[in-house]
């Protein structure tokens, strides 16, 4: 089995099965950069309306086919008839969200499943024709790339390149109006024109899509990769790249997987493949991951709790007499520590040499960590004197709102607000580089 | 007679409980513009219908509903997640997470080997109507006989059961489900919790599609879902009756497809039957295009309404 | 439960310390206030303020990022019969199939209880509501069909239906004609004078200080509170309205930015 994935995927299993993997590649390619465009304008469930609504049209192709006694196996005109009635499909949801009655969710839900339904009713008149082939239809509901021919796969494969080259031909209109719209029209862009052209595109891949995917999954391989690019990116072009790599590797590992294990239905196969990258990407992804979202959210709680820690003991060393050391319990309740932060603060501050535990159970600051302490504390009352005196907040309000303030705020930004103070409130500043604490008085009530 | 109990009672009435039990709910979701989630929830409960399945190895309800109910609610959260850290709009977020389950379930039926039974991809695609015989039944007289009922299609009887969760429920909510869907901010400021209301409906509908699952698979359960509420609501702007007709759309929809179904291949001479999910389905759009046509917005509505306004006006103050 | 007058000056609504973020967006920063134990008390200032979100945390109808909210001195969960909530008008679907009465009715939804049909009785104090509104002729009629005003009169009617002491109220008169204009604010001074309070998000400068005793100036931060005559002024006005403190709004915005966005 090994081998013959290994041979699939490399490709070495015969002329046949290269043309199909590349056929495959292609149209995961052209699905994920132009899935980028239809996520962006928010016609996610328009292409997932549409590639249902394919199958009535290539079921109805077929009965023609056969009627008139031609080729039920020819995948152009099987392809034609779902374009048809996809296309009919997209203009059904127009219709019915006309009256204004219907929202266009359900509208789409509508056309999805009813003319899935009606697909489904001409399958089973398909099975009763006497003509061969039926069971390759079903191909086009989930995806066969086993059993597909290279004429077939040099199809798909050719739909889906002139698909991108388009896409790259119209990359910069379709940006601009995938970003504002109504900009677009402002400056001139033919929106209208756009729009159906993104709709044309995504019709034309919908209908590649089918024989490799399916047309329940379609979808999938649209939505996926480029969600998975908007996690890594926030650049549109890379942002599309990217979305059409992921794409192509999807189509690529899942229809050679699907070869392989023949029970695999090779639409479900290669979402499955796109849905595995994309959680990967959701917890790992260096800026917009889970991860490193809760790393980030962490490690600020932790930096803030150290800092509010170091003040309490500055300020608990500007009151007391010298010699009284506060515990580390004393610190974490006057900087509002939780649970995790309890356990784990005392031992960093002391690893990163700012503070020691005394034989009494105090807390000493060492050299640095009492300059830093000094530091914090008077970047800290910069920004109270500040809110006060500029933002007119009461001095409780502005404590809290400089608690705040002090973590996020670069350097250069509070010797802004110092030199503001020295304009405007030079009292507030003491002579020297230490600063008074500004005066607690009671809030004012209307 | 006899045949019509052995071959066609069972299917019918699992339509139709199907048809009733989504179409009624599907209001609910129709009301909040929440129509795709019931898109979303049929496609993401395919994996816990799946696994509950092969845990347990039999048809029984508890199982598959226990893992579609996890499904969906798994389902609903990632979705969440989703749109939070890609920045996605609703629409796309859904996209992205059902069919990642939906070929997470295709997938599944594949390894697990429930195909093997009973459970397979055409099952998932067109439902399993016709499965549902009544062997025991001899004669009018089985419908009152303890020993041939008990050998009634577990299918349906569970379908019956679903719908009468789904009544029940929509007659102790009544009031509370119309506020929570009208206002639901409102409905939270005099503490009726909105959100619960909301995950219980979600609930609802994971069990309904479980439920119609054997009767039109996951696809085709979307329109039993949304076409029954979209037609009642092209027709009418009273609540109650919105409810009243969603229900009479859905009977129609369920017992008039599968006769469409059993009939149309003898009118049409086709020696094969139809597919009588899919005829169900065909139903709906038909009764929705009459609804279209019929409804107050439709061509109809519009010239009696042009009739009605000239009664408004003196009642607006503006 | 209604009119009574309280023995202590309890403020009707407080806040401490409230701040609210949406997507990262600083909408509400360290707010504290407390409204007069009566009266009527606007709540004015520029779009995007977060004059809403306060009415909305008030409710836990937003996550709050911190702060705590007291109605007559007791959390929400205690109090919760005692204030009533008046949405914006735009946020709900007006097409929805209910009539003006079932909508009014809502208000009566408290008394009720859960698991219940609405009694007669109470119906019938839903109709006394919407005829306070002077809506009483068209109680039957589907909401989707009423005017803009009439629409926010059935809005008012579910609220005095409430029979609240306080009131929050989003926009009560946002997009009404005169007439409804004239008619919601009869009703408000109805109720005060009953020795309710109503707290009321209002945009028009020009009529605040004729409808409102008294006045809470509000941009992100709470900038001045207190009766109309002497916190509603140009000084003030101009610290709510203009961009005096673009180092201070940078220091707001990187605090939220770094709570919130981190």
């Amino acid at each position: 089995m090994s081998a013959a994935l290994l041979d699939a995927l490399l490709l070495a299993g015969g002329y046949n099965a290269i043309v199909v993997a590349l056929g495959c590649a292609a149209f995961g390619l052209a699905a994920g950069s132009l899935g980028c465009f239809v996520l962006l304008r928010g016609r996610a469930l328009v292409a997932d309306a549409a590639a249902h609504a394919t199958l009535p049209g290539v079921a109805l192709a077929f009965i023609l086919t056969a009627l008139l006694g031609g080729d039920v196996r020819s995948l152009p005109l099987l392809l034609t008839g779902g374009a048809a009635s996809a296309s009919l499909g997209v203009l059904a949801v127009g219709a019915l969200t006309r009256g204004g009655r219907l929202r266009d969710d359900a509208a789409m839900a509508l056309v999805l499943s009813i003319s899935f339904g009606l697909g489904v009713v001409l399958l089973s008149v398909v099975q009763s024709l006497p003509v061969g082939g039926q069971a390759g239809l079903k191909g086009f509901i989930l995806g066969q790339a086993a059993g597909m021919s290279a004429f077939d796969a040099q199809l798909i494969g050719a739909l889906a390149l002139l698909a991108v080259l388009l896409l790259a031909a119209l990359f910069r209109p379709l940006a601009v109006l995938c970003f504002d719209r109504e900009f677009a029209a402002a400056v001139g862009l033919p929106v209208r024109l756009l729009d159906l052209a993104l709709m044309g595109l995504m019709l034309a891949v919908t209908v590649a899509g089918l024989r490799a995917v399916g047309l329940v999954l379609v979808v999938g391989l649209m939505v996926i990769p480029a969600a998975t690019a908007r996690l890594a990116t926030e650049r549109l072009a890379v942002m599309v790249l990217l979305a059409g790599l992921l794409g192509a590797f999807a189509a690529w590992l899942g229809a050679g997987l699907s070869a392989t294990l023949p029970g695999l239905p090779t639409g479900a196969t290669i979402v499955l493949v796109a849905c595995a990258l994309f959680v990967l990407t959701l917890v790992f992804a260096p800026r917009r991951g889970v991860l490193a979202f809760a790393w980030r959210q962490a490690q600020l709680s932790l930096v803030t709790a150290r800092d509010h820690a170091l003040r309490t003991a500055f300020e608990a060393r500007e009151s007391e007499a010298p010699g009284q050391l506060a515990a580390w319990a004393e610190l974490g309740r006057g900087a509002g520590w939780s649970a995790w932060q309890r356990a784990l603060l005392p031992w960093w501050v002391r690893q990163a040499g700012l503070a020691t535990t005394e034989a009494a159970g105090g807390v000493a600051l060492t050299p640095a960590g009492l300059a830093l302490a000094r530091d914090l504390t008077r970047r800290h009352r910069l920004w109270e004197h500040y809110l006060q005196s500029a933002g007119g907040l009461p001095p409780g309000t502005a404590h809290h709102a400089a608690d705040e303030v002090e973590h996020t705020l670069p350097p250069e930004v509070a010797r802004e607000a110092e030199a503001w103070l020295r304009r405007h409130d030079p009292d507030r500043l003491g002579p020297v580089d230490g600063l008074p604490p500004p005066g607690e008085t009671g809030m004012k009530r209307p | 007679m006899t045949e019509f109990l052995q071959l066609d009672l069972a299917p019918m009435l699992a339509a139709t409980l199907a048809c009733l039990a989504c179409g009624l709910l599907g209001n609910l979701l129709l009301l909040t513009r929440q129509s795709l989630l019931g898109d979303a929830i049929s496609h993401a409960v395919l994996p816990g219908i799946v696994a509950g399945f092969w845990v347990s190895g039999t048809r029984a309800a508890a199982p598959m509903v226990a893992g579609a109910m996890a499904a969906a609610v798994g389902a609903t959260l990632l979705i969440a997640l989703v749109r939070s850290r890609a920045r996605l709009e609703p629409g796309a977020a859904m996209g992205v997470v059902f069919s990642g389950f939906f070929a997470l379930g295709l997938v599944l039926i594949e390894v697990s080997g429930a195909h093997a039974v009973d459970l397979d991809v055409d099952c998932v695609l067109y439902g399993q109507l016709e499965a549902l015989i009544w062997p025991a039944a001899t004669g009018p007289g089985s419908l009152l006989d303890p020993v041939a009922l008990a050998e009634f299609p577990a299918e349906a009887k569970t379908l019956a059961l679903v719908l009468l969760l789904i009544l029940g429920l929509l007659a102790l909510l009544w009031k509370e489900l119309r506020l929570a869907a009208f206002d639901p901010d409102f409905a939270r400021s005099i503490g009726f919790a909105p959100r619960a209301l909301s995950l219980l409906v979600l609930v609802m509908v994971s069990v309904a599609c479980v439920a119609a699952f054997w009767a039109v698979g996951s696809i085709l359960v979307i329109a039993a879902l949304v076409a029954p509420a979209a037609i009642a609501r092209l027709l009418t702007d009273a609540y109650a009756r919105q409810f009243l007709l969603s229900g009479a759309a859905a009977l129609a929809m369920g017992a008039g497809g599968y006769w469409a179904a059993a009939l149309a291949p003898r009118v049409l001479g086709l020696d094969h039957g139809l597919n009588a999910a899919g005829m169900m389905a065909v139903t709906a759009g038909l009764l929705l295009v009459g609804a279209c046509l019929l409804g107050r917005r439709g061509p109809a509505g519009r010239a009696q309404r042009r009739v009605a306004i000239p009664v408004r006006a003196p009642a607006a103050a503006e | 439960m209604s009119a009574e007058p309280h023995p202590l000056p309890v403020p009707a609504l407080s806040v401490q310390h409230l701040s609210v973020a949406y997507h990262e967006q600083p909408v509400l920063w360290d707010v504290s206030w407390a409204s007069p134990p009566a009266g009527l008390v606007a709540i004015v200032g520029p779009n995007g303020a977060g004059k809403s979100t306060l009415l909305k945390a008030v409710f836990d109808l937003v996550p709050r990022l911190s702060g705590e909210v007291r109605i007559f001195g007791r959390p929400l969960a205690e109090a919760r019969r005692r204030v009533g909530y008046l949405p914006q008008r735009a946020s709900v679907d007006w097409d929805f199939p209910a009539t003006a009465l079932q909508v009014a009715a809502m208000g009566r939804y408290p008394c009720a209880g859960w698991f219940r049909p609405l009694p007669r009785a109470e119906r019938e104090r839903a109709r006394a509501a919407l005829a306070e509104v002077d809506m009483a002729d068209l109680a039957a009629r589907q909401i989707g069909q009423l005017s803009g005003g009439q629409q926010q009169r059935v809005f008012l009617a579910r609220a005095l239906a409430l029979e609240a002491d306080l009131y929050l109220m989003d926009e009560p008169f946002a997009g009404v004609d005169a007439a409804t204009e004239r008619a919601i604010v009869e009703v408000l001074q109805r109720l005060t004078r009953e020795g309710r309070t109503v707290i009321a998000v209002h945009h028009d400068l020009a009529t605040a200080p004729q409808y409102f005793a008294h006045v809470l100036l509000l941009n992100v931060r709470a900038i001045a509170a207190g009766p109309m005559a002497i916190t509603f002024t140009p000084e003030n006005l101009a610290r709510t309205y203009g961009g005096r403190l673009s180092l201070l709004e940078q220091a707001v915005a990187a605090a939220q930015g770094g709570r919130a966005g981190l």
